[in-house]
């Protein structure tokens, strides 16, 4: 979340869409109904009216994918009626800055495609730069090679009528949500979204959200109380496990991984560090190699040095064109490249796109270690349905795992608050707490790597010796080293730091070895006054509901991102009812939320981790497109993409094993299908399926659909039937319901179901597998997710009803 | 009056149904093997193991799909009819506690076959008969923890405030500002239900038996 949970209440209109948050983030109606109260809207966009819609002032249907085609078309709703925030536009975004004339779009296709490898190159898509390398731009949007115009001309095609036949919508629908949701362009009103996997989960996946993110750039709603992008977080730390780098292409704190092609620290910086000549840029990332050496200065404490550019050249590397993305890794371990995995608090064979494709990989390993709270069908998979045991020579391990309540340690929920808690209770029989297995797994390893004849043990034998001396893992330590020391005496702005001490803020961080720090960005999170996220302080000086000494949150305390750009030039808000932080021009400070920088306000752009200070219309970055196009999903209903001649994302990821089928716009799949969570549920349900108390309220895998397609087929309520894809089938009890329809898509009348994706074979028995031995591993070009979210099945009645 | 109230927010109810799993767990209830039955309503009953069941109920309305939540329990009357039965019969078996929470206690299993006639005495069908030993169980107001000074489970666990719990004068406050919201976002149809009669009064949108049957009498 650009904002926090709390700071929905200040929103005059809440759009959920690719969300279903009254099921799966009951508190956040705790905030929209204080925003309702006082006026809001709620607005639910869904293939389902769902629990979410049932509490909406608004519901729009829309076919499971089409996400770009909606807000595409409301992209152009806010541009014809003028509902934009012009100053904002012109001044806090790159609207105006003007574009390589040879930049173009035509038929689906951005300059640059190569089809043979599915990529572009990305060379046209570039600002025309002055002798400075500062972009020129055109304050009043005119010039037509300005981002503005070709953004107004790339969404003149996404007409009203070509919008409703491509997302099923009905047309008075749309208008509806354009109208309402663009409103909050007006100074006083601000608009928010609140989306999930229905977004994320796409071969569109990272476009679904850079379409939203124009949207309220349009509308000026970035930074603002009641605005922002606000993606609801899928597990309760998940935040926290990205920030410090769960993902294999960053390191803590969004630091690029190193690559290869960068064997020296230096050249890490060249290729890492962005940089700009215009003064009004704080291009924040200017600092990387300070948060750099830092981070290299956590992980190998004194002898990281300048001489050994502090160990750099002791970190793995991935080679320049690897990716190693959840469907790579299974496609690996598919093809029999991998001997041994960890599944750590995770089940791979329910959650991950394609189980099937992943159960039979998990028998192409030599080891697998799986680190759970009960045993899971990836524990479990050499003894699932249609599995000789006989037959897999995969060695698995269990080891139990201390719960969240049975260990001490920090969560940082979607707000990106970090919130300290303390242990409950003792892990029961052998459990123990993650942290302690790691442990004690590395003291293995650092006893092995201490023998002879071992091949570079220096990486090991050389991270942090203190850390874990005792053997014990401690949450409070490494809480310390994530928020980092100075590592010698430092004076700072005529203030001395004795070595040892704790950094105050990553504005104190060097590249020169004096400091330490984890993870930059939660530096400031424990201080020499204590641990900032155990703080419990119930006021609220603001009364817009900052809290600021609750917890604490990245970066610096800082609740709303991006909250320079609710101010105007000088530094008062948009709107006095929208106020979060305010010059105070008397005493040339700042008042209200800590500032996205502390300069006066005309003196830096606001956007200041962008290298020109700016948000972005256009993202030369993304590798899909600088804007986002509809694109029909890998599997879908349509033989041709109503916007193009273009049918699929052209950059999608797609895979060639022998698990990797697909048929799109086949009669033999011929309903449009996505799968979903439950309030009951958690996740695969590894948990959650053992708590008799929330089995009884979801015993069984169903599949809901609509009257309509119930009749077609002779589905009864409460039936039972069989949905196929192309790649497996499942048995499930059909819900018939009113809450889905039938939809109208380009003349021809489609049908979705929906699915959870909560169920499995091993516990309880019989009562259905998991609904991603339906879905398929094809990924977003950018990231790598996977489309779960949109495919095609056939549904079937089974035997007597 | 004395005691405590409950304030049922219907339309605020998201059907999470953290109320439900609350009340098991406070009362250490065990889960009840139920089956899918074509309906996200599970148990699908109240029963001598379920002394709260969020009902669902969905219709269609002018070709637009209407969901209605009821988090259903005992509403605590304040001239409980099951005890005016019940004292026919067995003295001490219904009580009525100083919180105002009518209890079901163990000396409902003396009804016997007069059990049934307690039953049959709610209007709001509410007590269930454990087969085993013959006691009627439902909610108690969770009076054991109101004397430790804690709020009935339930309303603990709601997240978004449709089920609250307080005073007869915070309660009805409450009760009226919601329905004047209520009633200008969904017209005649808003209504406080037995608001009088009993110490659990739900706020509804549409009409009572759109619910469920026995939302009001």
């Amino acid at each position: 979340m650009t904002n926090h949970w709390i700071d929905i209440k200040n929103s005059d209109c809440i759009l959920i869409m690719g969300s279903n948050a009254a099921a799966n983030h009951p508190i956040s109606f705790k905030w929209i109904y204080r925003a309702m109260e006082a006026g809001a809207t709620l607005i639910s966009v869904d293939p389902r009216f769902n629990r979410t819609a049932a509490q909406a002032d608004l519901y729009a249907r829309l076919r499971s994918g089409t996400d770009i085609a909606f807000l595409g078309g409301m992209i152009n709703y806010i541009i014809s009626k003028k509902r934009f925030h012009r100053d904002y536009l012109a001044e806090y975004t790159n609207a105006g800055f003007l574009l390589n004339p040879e930049y173009g779009f035509s038929d689906g296709l951005f300059t640059g495609y190569r089809p043979g490898e599915r990529k572009y190159d990305k060379s046209s898509w570039a600002f025309v730069r002055d002798g400075n390398g500062i972009p020129r731009r055109d304050p009043s949007l005119g010039d037509p090679n300005c981002v503005y115009q070709k953004l107004k001309k790339h969404y003149a095609r996404y007409t009203l009528k070509k919008v409703s036949a491509t997302t099923g919508t009905p047309v008075e629908d749309l208008v509806k949500v354009w109208d309402i949701f663009s409103k909050t362009g007006a100074l006083e009103k601000t608009g928010t979204i609140l989306y999930a996997m229905g977004w994320t989960q796409h071969t569109v996946g990272v476009q679904n959200i850079r379409t939203m993110s124009i949207i309220q750039l349009l509308l000026g709603n970035m930074g603002r109380p009641g605005g922002g992008i606000n993606a609801l977080r899928g597990e309760s730390n998940v935040q926290g496990s990205t920030d410090h780098s769960l993902l294999y292409h960053i390191w803590p704190g969004y630091l690029g991984a190193a690559r290869a092609g960068q064997p020296t620290l230096a050249e890490y910086n060249e290729k890492n560090t962005p940089r700009s000549s215009n003064p009004q840029s704080a291009n924040w990332w200017q600092h990387k190699p300070k948060y750099m050496v830092s981070y290299l200065k956590a992980m190998f404490g004194g002898s990281a040095t300048v001489e050994n550019d502090f160990g750099y050249g002791r970190m793995p590397k991935i080679d320049d064109d690897a990716s190693y993305t959840w469907l790579d890794l299974f496609d690996a371990m598919y093809k029999g490249e991998l001997e041994g995995f960890f599944s750590w608090g995770q089940n791979p064979a329910n959650s991950g796109a394609n189980s099937g494709k992943t159960r039979k990989a998990l028998g192409k390993l030599d080891w697998l270690v799986n680190v759970n709270l009960f045993d899971n069908e990836t524990a479990s998979f050499w003894e699932g349905p249609g599995v000789d045991p006989k037959k897999i020579k995969t060695e698995v391990f269990l080891l139990p795992c201390a719960s969240s309540m049975e260990k001490d340690g920090s969560v940082t929920n979607s707000g990106r608050w970090m919130q300290w808690r303390y242990k409950a209770a003792d892990p029961p029989g052998e459990a123990k707490s993650d942290g302690q297995i790691m442990v004690e797994l590395w003291r293995r390893v650092r006893g092995l790597y201490k023998e002879k004849n071992s091949v570079f043990p220096e990486p090991i034998l050389s991270f942090r010796p203190e850390l874990f001396k005792s053997g014990r893992y401690d949450a409070d330590s490494v809480a310390r080293l994530i928020n980092g020391y100075f590592e010698k005496e430092t004076t700072v702005k005529g203030k001395t730091y004795s070595k040892g001490s704790l950094v105050p803020n990553f504005t104190f961080l060097k590249d020169d070895g004096a400091t330490s720090s984890g993870n930059w960005l939660y530096c400031n999170s424990y201080t020499e006054a204590g641990n900032m996220a155990a703080r419990r302080k119930k006021t609220d000086p603001s009364g817009m509901g900052l809290f600021p000494q609750w917890a604490w949150c990245w970066p610096l305390n800082r609740r709303i991102l991006y909250n320079r750009a609710s101010v105007d030039h000088k530094g008062n808000p948009w709107s006095p009812n929208k106020e979060i932080i305010r010059w105070n021009g008397v005493n040339k400070r700042w008042v209200g939320d800590v500032p996205d920088g502390g300069w006066a306000p005309a003196a830096k752009l606001p956007f200041i981790m962008k290298p020109d200070g700016v948000a972005s219309i256009f993202g030369p970055g993304l590798a899909d497109g600088p804007f986002p196009e509809h694109y029909e999903p890998l599997e879908g209903p349509l033989k041709k993409n109503p916007f193009s001649g273009q049918r699929i994302n052209p950059a999608v990821r797609a895979y060639d094993s022998t698990a990797d089928s697909w048929l799109s716009h086949n009669p033999r799949y011929p309903i449009v299908a996505t799968t979903h969570r439950v309030a009951e549920h958690w996740q695969t349900g590894t948990m959650s399926r053992r708590m008799p108390w929330l089995l009884e309220t979801q015993p069984a895998l169903f599949v809901e659909m609509s009257h309509e397609l119930a009749h077609l087929k002779g589905i009864i309520n409460g039936g039972r039937c069989i949905i196929a894809s192309a790649r497996g089938q499942l048995e499930a009890v059909a819900l018939v319901t009113f809450r889905l329809k039938p939809m109208t898509i380009s003349g021809k009348t489609v049908h979705q179901v929906s699915l959870p994706f909560c169920y499995g074979w091993l516990y309880p028995k019989n009562r259905g597998d998991a609904a991603n031995l339906l879905t398929a591993s094809v990924g977003d070009p950018n990231t790598g997710i996977p489309e779960t979210k949109a495919f095609m099945v056939d549904v079937k009645k089974k035997g007597r009803a | 009056m004395a005691g405590g109230f409950f304030f049922v927010d219907t339309p605020r109810c998201t059907a999470c149904r953290g109320c439900q799993v609350a009340c098991k767990a406070w009362h250490k209830l065990p889960g009840v093997k139920t089956r899918q039955w074509g309906s996200p309503q599970n148990p699908k009953d109240l029963g001598p193991d379920t002394y709260r069941l969020v009902r669902f109920r969905e219709y269609n309305q002018k070709d637009k799909a209407v969901r209605d939540y009821f988090s259903d329990a005992c509403r605590h009357c304040l001239d409980p009819p099951c005890k005016d039965a019940a004292d026919q019969y067995v003295k001490g078996a219904v009580v009525i506690d100083r919180s105002g929470a009518v209890i079901h206690t163990e000396k409902t299993a003396l009804l016997g076959e007069n059990a049934e006639e307690v039953m049959v005495a709610c209007p709001f069908n509410i007590p269930r008969k454990d087969p085993g030993t013959g006691i009627l169980r439902k909610c108690n107001m969770c009076f054991d923890r109101l004397k430790a000074g804690l709020e009935p489970s339930c309303a603990k666990a709601c997240p978004v405030g449709a089920i609250n719990f307080g005073s007869e004068k915070s309660v009805m406050a409450l009760a009226q500002s919601r329905l004047a919201t209520a009633k200008r976002l969904y017209g005649h149809t808003a209504q406080l239900l037995n608001a009088d009669e009993v110490r659990v009064i739900y706020l509804i949108a549409d009409e009572a038996e759109k619910y469920y049957e026995f939302a009001t009498y």
